[in-house]
């Protein structure tokens, strides 16, 4: 299904979709707060920005530069060129480990390589651990926003899958209650896993270190307790210098969650004695997007999330509807260069608003980058070409801007044309809206009475 | 610059054709205040809806015309941030009149930039005695920067806003989402309609819970939604474009 | 080809404008950097709180098993320091230094040295970390440039106590770290 069926399906339930709506608002309500008193939050993200534009016209040799001291502090350092690829080194960490369940934190990147069945197919048991993740684990959905994973979900779904699963009390939805019955739950997977996988926020070129930011302290749980930590990194997540953490903390979870820092942010340089630090680096399709001029800045992206939160299209069609791992405005800018075709209703699936340029810690052009998506869309998809055509030819636009149409003629027939046949389904402006009064002249017809 | 400029209206096709109304609020208004004002019969649609849709590339056409159309004026000026900012940003580049269409980038406004930036107009002296709710298109706002965005951390400002300022009587509605899209976005209001109409319905309940009388602002398009979705519903909220209401309080 | 190789190749086939490192300027931070940093620390939902109200709190024995890296509690120190941090698993009550605090967020610096074993201000059931107050600097600029290029095998920030607002986005403290954070500010 494209994104208009399925946002339409969302906003079926109204009571639902207005609340995650003002759910998600709350979120950017927050982040302004937050940035609002920083005042220097612009010259950050001027800052942030310009970091990360250094990072991707020299990608490989801060990658090279990382690889050398992430080695030489004694990191095993692995590249992947694809999904699989990533998917294949950890299985064999694993299997050399003999470990067969493991515990793993908040990783988008996870996530676009579909790991989890892989492991699982492979006999391993993944446990997520980040409370929101664990709880979509267990419905057996995926996340549906790259911070918030369950913000999709109410108490109730929460409380029932729970009783479920964790034998809570039925019915019982405290917040307290249930994240504390989590907490049990984990806290003994976290005692009995010997490998543990997390993401990455920043790799740093120059130490050879890498950063993890959570406020629950799942990621940390897990890798402390494991005898292996695995780390999954995209390529782009490189900065040059442990400096320009300064700049990218300060911006990170204020522009996420509105607050000032994460809770804990931890910076891996070497492995405890008698332990072991894997890190995978991982291209999957992020070479393809840095050779697009009109796109790459794309690969800027921190993953913080303040573009789904500020989207109005996101906010009322939830993160669901976009059908890709990452939601939202920068997953509409990022998917379609992974699959035009899968994704080609994402670039339209926003009104251009900007609203997403301007939270962008790292100035992202996103609603530039979504139209400039179009273009290549209706290039490669001629078929779009049609549809659009019979959208133009149903929606009221093909009227006034049909110049072969005499605006007299046109206006004359929307004037008498009986509501049954203007408002007809096939008229889609027509089905929630009126259309505006017909004039008797246009300004064209007044002018030329009037002023020539 | 000469003594007195000539100023070429451009009028944006949807309002020539269904608010004829606000082309003439805009004309009436720019002659008002000591502009010579011409509007050139031969323009036609500027692209964007075409361009929006993905198909920039078949506007050359268009764009050639409308930069023949408006090359000689000294200003451009027309009642739509959307529109402007199209032509400024998303027109295809012309081989062979570059300077022309360059010039042509530096001397477009919306009226209201204009008003403000180039006649440097402080406020329009007036009475407009009602309680006007102003939305924020935002083209014209995150695009051309009329008014201030509440994303970015500034100091508040609205050139709209500012021009009203001096009408007596009026009151300016605070919104709890001051500049959140209406949801009209071109083919978006027919190719995601439910969204589109969720996003206006949401706009006009935050006007109507404040008290709006008047719904105005500077995009027609957002206007036209918005007041659709109200006639659907039954909603008396009244809808005027800001040079309307300018043209009717000047004094 | 390598992996390894086959990405440096197509990154470098890859034409691309140079793009300069940006400075960072030097943020003035203003106002009284104590003060900041309580009230960071408050809006993590953590404390601060003075050397005798953590003395009553340990005298109360509300904490069965407690561990103290810091000398002035050693006396209250009832938990060995175990080699395996799976046995931390009740551990009640931990006592750290910080080296510095931020006083625009009310994260803390902790390093390897500072910890012991890396596990231990995450499992232990409540946290107390006692800071020198004037050990404090204004933001995180100023704290990177206090870590310098130090070589810790694992450094740390920690602004509060563990928590999620997963849950409808209703706060919950104590998701798997500490339940709680107390800061004695010296």
């Amino acid at each position: 299904m494209s994104h208009p069926a399925k946002a339409s399906e969302f906003l079926q339930d109204p009571a639902k979709s207005k609340w995650h709506d003002e759910t998600l608002w709350f979120v950017r309500d927050k982040r302004d707060k937050s940035t609002k008193s920083v005042p220097e939050w612009e010259k950050l993200r001027d800052l942030a920005s310009q970091i990360k534009d250094n990072v991707l016209a020299n990608l490989g040799s801060y990658l090279e530069e990382f690889e050398r001291n992430a080695k030489a502090n004694n990191i095993h350092v692995h590249w992947a060129k694809d999904a699989a690829g990533h998917n294949e080194i950890v299985l064999g960490i694993l299997r050399e480990k003999q470990c067969k369940a493991i515990v793993k934190s908040k990783s988008i990147l996870t996530e676009e390589c579909h790991l989890n069945p892989y492991l699982e197919k492979n006999g391993v048991e993944v446990v997520d651990t980040d409370l929101g993740e664990r709880i979509v684990q267990f419905l057996n959905q995926a996340p549906s926003h790259i911070v918030l994973p369950a913000i999709h979900l109410k108490k109730r779904d929460i409380s029932e899958i729970f009783h479920e699963k964790l034998h809570t009390e039925k019915g019982n939805e405290d917040p307290d209650y249930l994240t504390q019955a989590a907490r049990i739950h984990l806290r003994e997977k976290f005692l009995n896993a010997k490998v543990a996988i997390t993401g990455v926020n920043f790799g740093v070129a120059e130490t050879g270190e890498f950063v993890v930011c959570t406020n629950e302290g799942n990621a940390d749980m897990g890798v402390h307790l494991a005898d292996v930590h695995i780390a999954s990194m995209g390529i782009e997540k490189i900065i040059p210098k442990r400096e320009h953490l300064g700049v990218f903390l300060r911006v990170l979870a204020r522009s996420a969650t509105g607050q000032s820092v994460t809770n804990y942010t931890s910076h891996f340089r070497s492995p405890s004695p008698g332990k072991e630090i894997h890190i995978i680096l991982v291209d999957n399709g992020r070479t393809e997007q840095l050779g697009r001029p009109k796109f790459k800045d794309s690969l800027k992206c921190i993953r913080c999330g303040a573009c789904m939160n500020t989207c109005p299209i996101y906010r009322r069609s939830g993160g669901f509807s976009y059908e890709s791992t990452v939601p939202g405005p920068i997953g509409s800018i990022l998917s379609p260069g992974i699959d035009l075709q899968k994704h080609s209703s994402l670039p339209f699936a926003s009104t251009l608003c900007g609203s997403c340029t301007d939270v962008c810690p790292v100035k992202i052009n996103i609603h530039e980058q979504l139209y400039e998506w179009r273009q290549e869309i209706t290039k490669a998809q001629p078929d779009k070409a049609k549809s659009f055509a019979m959208k133009f030819a149903n929606g009221i636009f093909a009227v006034p801007f049909a110049y072969n149409i005499s605006g007299s003629m046109m206006r004359g027939a929307l004037k008498i044309l009986p509501d049954s046949i203007t408002y007809s389904g096939l008229n889609t402006w027509g089905k929630q809206r009126d259309l505006p009064e017909i004039p008797n002249e246009s300004f064209k017809d007044w002018y030329k009475k009037n002023r020539k | 610059m000469p003594s007195t400029p000539h100023i070429g209206l451009f009028i944006p096709c949807y309002v020539d054709q269904f608010y004829p109304n606000v082309a003439i609020a805009t004309l009436e208004l720019l002659e008002k205040l000591g502009c010579q004002v011409t509007y050139p019969m031969g323009q036609t649609c500027c692209g964007q809806p075409m361009a929006n849709a993905g198909y920039e590339r078949d506007t050359v056409a268009t764009t050639k015309h409308f930069i023949r159309v408006f090359k000689d004026f000294d200003y451009i000026v027309a009642p739509s941030g959307s529109c402007v900012l199209h032509v400024k940003e998303h027109a295809p580049s012309i081989d062979g009149m570059e300077k022309e269409q360059s010039d042509l980038h530096h001397k477009i406004f919306e009226l209201s930039e204009f008003l403000v930036d180039i006649l440097k107009i402080d406020n329009i002296k007036g009475s407009f005695p009602h309680k006007v709710g102003f939305h924020a298109s935002c083209h014209g706002q995150r695009g051309l920067r009329i008014s201030s965005s509440s994303e970015l951390n500034q100091s508040p400002f609205n050139k709209v806003k500012q021009l009203m300022a001096n009408l007596e009587g009026l009151e300016w509605v605070e919104l709890d989402r001051k500049d959140e899209c209406c949801g009209f976005g071109g083919t978006f209001a027919v190719t995601e309609e439910a969204l589109s109409i969720q996003m206006g319905k949401d706009r006009l309940d935050d006007h109507s819970i404040h008290g709006a009388e008047i719904l105005t602002g500077g995009d027609m398009s957002c206007i036209m939604h918005l007041q659709g979705i109200a006639k659907r519903n039954r909603n008396t909220m009244q809808f005027k474009h800001f040079a309307e209401i300018l043209n009717e309080a000047i004094s | 080809m390598s992996s390894k190789d086959l990405i440096l190749s197509k990154i470098k086939a890859v034409p691309l404008e140079p793009k300069d490192i940006p400075i960072i300027p030097d943020f003035e931070t203003d106002g009284d950097l104590t003060a900041n940093f309580t009230a960071s620390i408050q809006a993590n939902k953590g404390e601060v709180i003075s050397t005798d109200a953590l003395k009553s709190l340990l005298d109360s024995g509300v904490f069965e098993k407690v561990y103290s890296r810091v000398d002035e509690y050693s006396s209250f120190s009832n938990a060995e320091f175990p080699e395996d941090a799976h046995q931390l698993n009740d551990l009640n009550l931990a006592i750290l230094r910080g080296q510095f605090g931020v006083a625009e967020n009310g994260a803390i610096w902790l390093e390897d040295p500072d910890m012991g074993l890396r596990a231990l201000p995450f499992i232990t059931e409540h946290l107390v970390i006692v800071l020198d107050s004037d050990q404090l600097v204004g933001n995180m600029h100023q704290a990177y440039q206090r870590i310098g290029k130090k070589t810790s095998g694992f450094g740390l920030f920690l602004a509060g106590p563990s928590k999620t607002a997963d849950i409808e986005q209703s706060l919950v403290i104590g998701a798997h770290g500490a339940k709680s954070l107390r800061v004695v500010l010296l």
